[in-house]
């Protein structure tokens, strides 16, 4: 009996490596594309309006753009260090709970201090922010080091005790004095020590980005060239041989999950100190979730999570803009981003395996 | 504070109705999970299965015909996660993940329509005399078939796992893939299987929510209610039983502290709101240093994809 | 203090802002408008009724207007994006309809000064921000009339959200207006944490039923307390936001009505006129920002007279809701006989008036 089988390559392609995303995207176009048909659109003019649009529209452009980097910013540097843990087969799903602490505690260390004014409260904050973020992911590392608790679950409960945290935090120590008796803390983007602006005029760049940026930088030389970029794919890959090899996994597991903690504490103050401007019953805006398909998208390559941030960038902007220009519900473009995912995690199994045309053999 | 104008029996009746959707998603994830498959993605089955319940209930005026159309949605999305993770094999966690995000917008654009429509009427199962008996009447006789059927499905998932062959193959399956399919188990198909099982579960516990709880559709009107049912099945430690106790007691909690506040208690309600994953968290750890590790522990392939080396 | 951590960006937002402005007037025509949502227009609730704000205006200018709108935008940057977009499109006036947009509303105001911005429930204005909101409590004194008089158990449920002035002003009004038709009337609050999860309102209305509530007040967006009333029986309720209306006669006995579109009419009407001003509105049952669904036969008909009589005179500006006398819960006098609260004390409201029982949560 013919059938198609998939059979695994000797190494990864790297040609399917690079091409599998092009072809999703496009794969993504033609189904999203009758979707938008069925929903009683012109599929080009919806296509063009998320992908084209953004980037190249006379009217929006130059806005866009520079949005871009503030949309991308954040999920970068999360995805940037649950990349390393996801490498090293360390599974720290709970980023979304790290980045919410880390806004909460940098936001409570800024405003101990208000209102005073020195340069050194945004660096402080941006301290306790990684620290927080840290910390958090410490409970799971630690769990897993110390009884081999299973460090997915216990990240993902963690994310649900961080949301609930952060809306005690918003009504009630954090909440704003002066604000009407409303949730929600002081606006820390507008109080001049904690503001965490553009630092370019009409680039979008914060120190969230630029922080991203450098994580980029970092992790493509910890991955290409360093020691411990090799143990950590090691231990991914081949973990008794890693054993044998001298790597000590239990350090790896608090390492993975310190730095990408931390990361995403930092990615939580930046937002909190820039763009969002303050601290929210529902600050926790699935970020770090985002993030988690961000890593994978990128391959867990460093230039492919920045690619991959922009383009995950891309389809929230070009998503609105769809909204605003045509009518398109929210839904429909949250479809439509669910559908890009599936197709770029599904055809990433080129990369991996080859169809192969034969007989099965009987077993 | 009046603790004496609190109905304990109504308290429990009620939480059983408000413990039936995530007992629900929580029993067909234990499957899944069982199988070694871990699918984030019970929040958008849930709520695919309950726009579609609702719509389909409320087109035909039927609520059987609107929950078996539920199990059906959800089963066919849960397969569009079984295709890429087990035939693609795909990352469980990302894709898990993106199939919440697809759901969610999924059921929202379904659900245009049926906007502030009500649904359709659900009856209590009519259990005579059995209804009338003091105390545990009002507690366990006056529900609607739903209740029971989740009931049910604890002891056929009970049977099924640990009285049954195929139970032993689906946990073997989620032990060591590689050994079951060394063994000629066919991994992939049990796999695929075990995962339309988890999302026609999914699809009931969410369309449970449109359908009686509420019964009305709104747009994202599950609320999270997915996430509980994955820290449940932690909770449970993959054993039916423990599921069922778990969402009484996930559910209870909430029950009980609208009603302790509803008796003129004071409450510190967002931090009690964190009380069942902390709780979760720490029976994950006592699960996974006590001595009965190997019995208790998560099945070992879970999250892992398993590929045929032909 | 804001000034120097952005007038350097919005040096170049407003000159192409001002250009595009320009461009767009340039055009003339259509006059739009713009809306951003906090929810999505399927929340049956608030949002919803924003939108049917919205579809009223298109209903009213047809061919004169053309309407955007995007749903579910989060409160910070996506705020500030989406206004941004809205006012680059050519938007002419930008409702932001959630009270967390407040400092991305002025943001994004200052850098589009050719574009007006209305701000739903907010407190700060600009020149070109106006802000508005509705009197709900006026519509919660008749709610709480009705509740006083058809309770035979006296015990009254409210499910509250957050712990907010809206909502303890709403809790107040409805108490004081409870107790005078029924000074045996006890209120139960429940705070449910969430503006919208239906299956835990529905708990919440389950709880206060099963200790004895025969009515429920609702401070929450969806139907399912109604659902609950109707599933205990003898148990009635009101529509929030929106009618309700399939739960007439009974559970729904009335409801509050949240009416956006005369409003959305007048501002947009003013911004063609170019007599468009800002300042802060606050409007209620008279204005008709607040509307009293239909109260069905279910009510005695001498109780729906005296609530329509109390609708009518609260519309008419004739008796404000909080006149005293009336001492704060502590028993500490608030407002002497006669007199009436002012907007600033009913705005930032944190405490309950005597009689109720319970804490507000800190």
């Amino acid at each position: 009996m013919a059938v198609i089988a998939l059979e695994r390559r000797p190494a990864p392609s790297a040609v399917w490596r690079w091409a599998t995303p092009p072809l999703a995207v496009l794969l993504t176009m033609l189904a999203g594309g009758a979707m938008f048909a069925a929903l009683g659109q012109d599929p080009l003019i919806a296509i063009r309006t998320i992908f084209w649009d953004p980037l190249f529209a006379e009217q929006f452009a130059s806005y866009a753009r520079p949005q871009l980097l503030v949309k991308a910013g954040p999920l970068i540097l999360i995805a940037i260090g649950l990349a390393m843990g996801f490498r090293a087969g360390v599974w720290n799903i709970g980023a979304e709970g790290q980045y919410i602490v880390g806004a909460i505690c940098g936001a409570a260390a800024g405003l101990a201090l208000y209102p005073a004014d020195t340069r050194l409260i945004l660096p402080l904050m941006a301290l306790a922010g990684a620290l927080g973020g840290w910390a958090w992911a410490m409970i799971p590392a630690l769990l897993k080091t110390r009884f081999g608790t299973n460090e997915i679950l216990v990240s993902l409960l963690l994310v649900y005790v961080a949301e609930q945290l952060v809306a005690a935090m918003a009504l009630g120590p954090l909440r704003n004095p002066e604000g009407g008796g409303f949730p929600g803390s002081r606006n820390l983007a507008r109080w001049e020590s904690s503001a965490n602006p553009e630092l370019i005029a009409g680039t979008g760049m914060h120190w969230g980005v630029v922080t991203a940026f450098i994580a980029v930088i970092f992790a493509y030389v910890i991955f290409t060239r360093h020691l411990a970029g090799f143990q950590i794919r090691l231990m991914g890959e081949a973990p008794r041989a890693a054993r044998f090899g001298g790597v000590r996994p239990g350090r790896l597991v608090i390492l993975c999950f310190g730095v990408s903690g931390a990361l995403a504490g930092l990615a939580g103050l930046f937002e909190v100190t820039g763009p969002a401007g303050q601290l929210n019953i529902d600050f926790g805006a699935g970020y770090g979730f985002t993030a988690i398909i961000v890593a994978f998208l990128g391959r867990l390559h460093p230039i492919g999570i920045l690619l991959a941030g922009l383009l995950m960038a891309l389809t929230y902007i070009g998503g609105e803009l769809a909204q605003l220009m045509l009518g398109l519900p929210a839904a429909a473009i949250q479809a439509f981003q669910g559908m890009l995912l599936f197709f770029l995690l599904g055809v990433d199994v080129f990369t991996n395996y080859r169809l192969r045309l034969g007989r099965r053999r009987i077993a | 504070m009046d603790l004496s104008s609190i109905n304990w029996l109504l308290l429990l009746a009620s939480l059983m109705v408000a413990s039936t959707p995530i007992l629900l998603a929580g029993l067909g994830e234990l499957v899944v999970e069982r199988a070694g498959v871990l699918n984030l993605g019970v929040e958008g089955m849930m709520i695919t299965g309950a726009v579609c319940g609702f719509a389909i209930g409320f087109e035909t005026g039927s609520a059987v015909w609107g929950f078996a159309a539920a199990a059906g949605a959800g089963a066919a999305l849960s397969l569009v996660f079984g295709v890429l993770t087990q035939v693609l094999m795909s990352n469980q966690v990302a894709t898990g993940l993106a199939l919440t995000l697809f759901g969610l917008g999924l059921s929202s654009l379904i659900g245009q329509g049926y906007i502030g429509e009500r649904g359709v009427n659900v009856p209590d199962v009519p259990l005579g005399p059995l209804a009338d008996l003091p105390v545990i009447g009002p507690i366990l006789f006056r529900h609607d078939a739903v209740v029971y059927l989740s009931l049910l499905l604890c002891l056929a998932i009970w049977l099924f796992l640990y009285r049954s062959r195929a139970g032993l193959v689906l946990r073997s399956v989620g032990e060591s893939a590689q050994a079951a399919h060394a063994l000629g188990t066919k991994v992939v198909r049990i796999r695929l299987t075990a995962i339309a099982f988890g999302g026609a579960c999914a699809g009931l516990g969410g369309a449970y929510i449109s359908l009686v709880r509420v019964p009305q559709w709104t747009d994202g009107m599950t609320a999270g209610a997915g996430w509980i049912a994955l820290a449940l099945v932690v909770f449970a430690s993959w054993r039916p039983w423990r599921l069922l106790l778990g969402a009484y007691l996930f559910g209870g909690l909430t029950v009980l502290q609208l009603n302790l506040q509803a008796a003129g208690v004071a409450l510190p309600v967002e931090y009690l709101s964190m009380a069942p994953y902390i709780l979760t968290i720490l029976v994950l750890v006592i699960i996974s240093s006590g001595r009965g590790r190997a019995a208790l522990g998560a099945p070992a392939a879970l999250g892992r994809s398993f590929h045929a080396a032909a | 203090m804001l000034r120097r951590t952005f007038l350097a960006s919005s040096a170049l937002a407003v000159g192409f802002g001002t250009a595009l402005g320009t461009a767009a007037l340039a055009q003339d025509d259509p006059f739009k408008a713009g809306f951003i949502y906090v929810g999505p227009i399927g929340d049956g609730g608030w949002t919803y009724t924003h939108n049917e704000g919205r579809l009223a205006l298109e209903e009213e200018f047809g061919d004169g207007i053309e309407t955007v709108y995007q749903e579910s935008v989060p409160e910070g940057a996506d705020a500030i994006r989406a206004m941004t977009q809205m006012a680059l499109s050519g938007a002419d006036i930008i409702f932001a309809t959630s009270f967390g947009y407040m400092d991305q509303v002025l943001e994004v105001a200052e850098q589009f000064p050719d574009v007006k911005f209305e701000h739903a429930t907010g407190y700060k204005q600009a020149d070109n921000v106006a802000t508005y909101s509705a009197r709900f409590y006026e519509g919660r004194a008749v709610q709480g009339h009705i509740a006083g008089s058809m309770t035979d158990t006296n015990i009254v449920g409210y499910i509250a959200s957050y712990p907010i002035p809206e909502v303890i002003r709403g809790i107040n009004s409805a108490y004081i207006h409870a107790t005078k038709v029924n000074p045996d009337v006890e209120f139960r609050v429940v705070w449910v944490y969430t503006w919208f999860d239906p299956a835990k309102e529905a708990d919440a209305a389950t709880a206060l039923i099963e200790q004895g509530a025969d009515v429920i007040l609702q401070h929450t967006d969806s139907t399912a307390p109604l659902a609950a009333a109707e599933a205990a029986g003898g148990v009635i309720g009101f529509g929030q936001a929106s009618d309700m209306a399939a739960f007439k006669p009974s559970p729904r006995v009335s409801s509050i009505l949240d009416v956006w579109g005369p409003y959305y009419i007048d501002r947009v009407q003013a911004v063609m006129d170019g007599t468009w001003e800002s300042g802060d509105t606050w409007h209620g049952i008279g204005e008709g920002m607040v509307g009293i669904g239909e109260i069905t036969d279910a009510v005695p008909d001498e109780v729906r007279q005296e609530a329509l009589a109390l609708k009518e005179s609260i519309a008419s500006g004739e008796y404000h809701p909080f006149t005293g006398p009336l001492n704060k819960q502590d028993g500490t006098p608030w407002l002497a006989e006669g007199e009436t609260a002012d907007d600033g004390t009913l705005l930032g409201m944190n405490f309950y008036v005597e009689g109720l029982t319970g804490d507000i949560p800190e």
